[in-house]
């Protein structure tokens, strides 16, 4: 059993072998279902010319935000990336290298390069900039453009609940781009606000099955809440 | 008179049917939540992940885990479906979507669609719009008629970086309700006291002008 107990013991264990120059993969969608304290990490470990995939980049002073602060990004594959004074800047400065990518098709990039499918074609991007360059088949009478897949070196992912074995279940809306993060990386690593014991989660809930996963560690989290929206 | 941006969401909401899946976009297609007619059941798609949004939530519902596309903090109601954003694309592209609702900064009587990026100026992204045009069949571009320095934005040819390319088939402005068919604009409807003039001269794309154009009507208050 030990073999498949997935717990390590500290955030400095679970970025392990991270190193300047590496692709890190990143769940979460704004800053909903972040892994807020592995990114922390990331900055503590202080590596630089990362490529970061995730859909966005944080905002100033939390979550991928923080490792704009060093500069420790290169390169990010993004889908939108406006909240973020710092990341104007050195979008402006040349000084990070930003590659917009459509949101389903950077999902698409995740999941597929997760499953071992190197490209796909998709009409996402026909005829806009983002198709510029980029190989035009038709099928059924209509033109699609060939989107290669992506994978990482790590991937970090944020869930709610997992057990040893790295069964991870998401909460609501945190899902988003976890699940397809979790498959992409060489080394995928999961924090969680409670491990429990194997046996209590059921088998047929489970969003992300434990062989995509290499390290689980719990964590406690801020989850800051970017638009604050109620009704009276 | 210029529809008014809650008239411009009435009007769209008349293009609802009972049983659809709809996705709204940000600004004036958000909007078009508050006038879906009574009796009527539609689920609001959230491409984050969310098929069956909710209201807002109360200070007590309040949850960080739970957002909408726009990020804003809401509820999914009785009958919602949560799932990741590969799953939620898949609805989208597949064609699953019953109607989609977004704005725009260009549309050109072929039916291509600029909303994403003005050259010289910052790029945020795109977000989810390319894959939502590409992907759906029914869509209604919501947009004002002409700039406010009077600049057409219904064109012969889109002047902004696309973000699809013929895939839009209906236009609903501040001043006329539209379709787009065979390479021009058909006016379809008219704003109340908006004459067939006045949209012929802000629109600079082919536009063809049906005998009889109607005036959309809105109830009072």
């Amino acid at each position: 059993m030990a073999g498949f107990d997935k717990r390590v013991a500290s955030y400095e264990e679970a970025m392990q072998g991270i190193e300047s120059g590496m692709t890190v993969i990143a769940g979460g969608f704004g800053l909903c279902g972040i892994p807020e304290n592995l990114i922390a990490e990331i900055k503590r470990l202080g590596v630089k010319d990362l490529t970061v995939v995730s859909n966005n980049c944080g905002v100033d002073g939390f979550g991928l935000g923080l490792l704009l602060e060093d500069r420790q990004i290169r390169k990010i594959l993004a889908s939108y990336v406006g909240e973020n004074a710092m990341f104007e800047q050195q979008m402006l400065n040349d000084e990070i290298e930003v590659v917009l990518t459509p949101q389903g098709t950077l999902a698409e990039k995740m999941r597929a390069g997760g499953a071992g499918i190197p490209a796909f074609y998709t009409a996402t991007g026909y005829g806009t900039p983002i198709g510029e360059g980029k190989e035009v088949r038709e099928f059924n009478g209509r033109p699609h453009i060939l989107e290669e897949s992506v994978t990482g070196d790590f991937a970090i992912v944020k869930g709610w609940k997992a057990d040893w074995y790295g069964n991870v279940v998401y909460r609501h809306t945190a899902q988003n781009f976890n699940p397809m993060a979790a498959t992409a990386g060489r080394i995928t690593v999961v924090e969680v606000e409670e491990i429990v014991e194997p046996g209590e989660l059921d088998p047929a809930q489970i969003h992300t099955p434990g062989i995509y996963v290499d390290r689980l560690i719990q964590g406690t989290f801020e989850k800051r809440i970017e638009k604050r929206t109620v009704r009276s | 008179m210029a529809l008014t941006r809650e008239q411009m969401a009435m009007r769209v909401a008349r293009e609802l049917e009972d049983g659809f899946y709809v996705n709204l976009g940000i600004g004036i297609p958000t909007l078009v939540a508050n006038y879906i007619p009574d009796g009527m059941d539609v689920m609001l798609q959230s491409e984050n992940g969310l098929l069956g949004m909710g209201r807002f939530p109360t200070e007590e519902e309040l949850d960080a885990d739970m957002i909408n596309a726009g990020k804003q903090t809401v509820t999914a109601r009785p009958g919602a479906a949560i799932f990741s954003s590969a799953e939620s694309f898949a609805m989208i592209r597949g064609g699953h979507v019953d109607l989609t609702v977004l704005g725009a900064f260009e549309v050109d009587q072929n039916g291509n669609i600029a909303s994403w990026m003005v050259p010289g100026k910052l790029i945020k992204g795109m977000g989810g719009a390319m894959d939502l045009v590409a992907g759906a069949e029914n869509i209604i571009c919501t947009m004002t008629h002409a700039s406010k320095h009077g600049e057409s934005k219904l064109l012969e040819a889109c002047t902004l970086p696309l973000t699809g390319a013929g895939c839009i088939n209906r236009v609903l402005t501040d001043l006329a309700y539209m379709e787009i068919k065979d390479g021009t604009f058909i006016l379809k409807e008219r704003a109340p006291g908006v004459s067939v003039e006045e949209i012929i001269e802000k629109t600079a794309g082919k536009l063809v002008v049906p005998d009889n154009v109607p005036e959309m009507t809105f109830a009072e208050g």
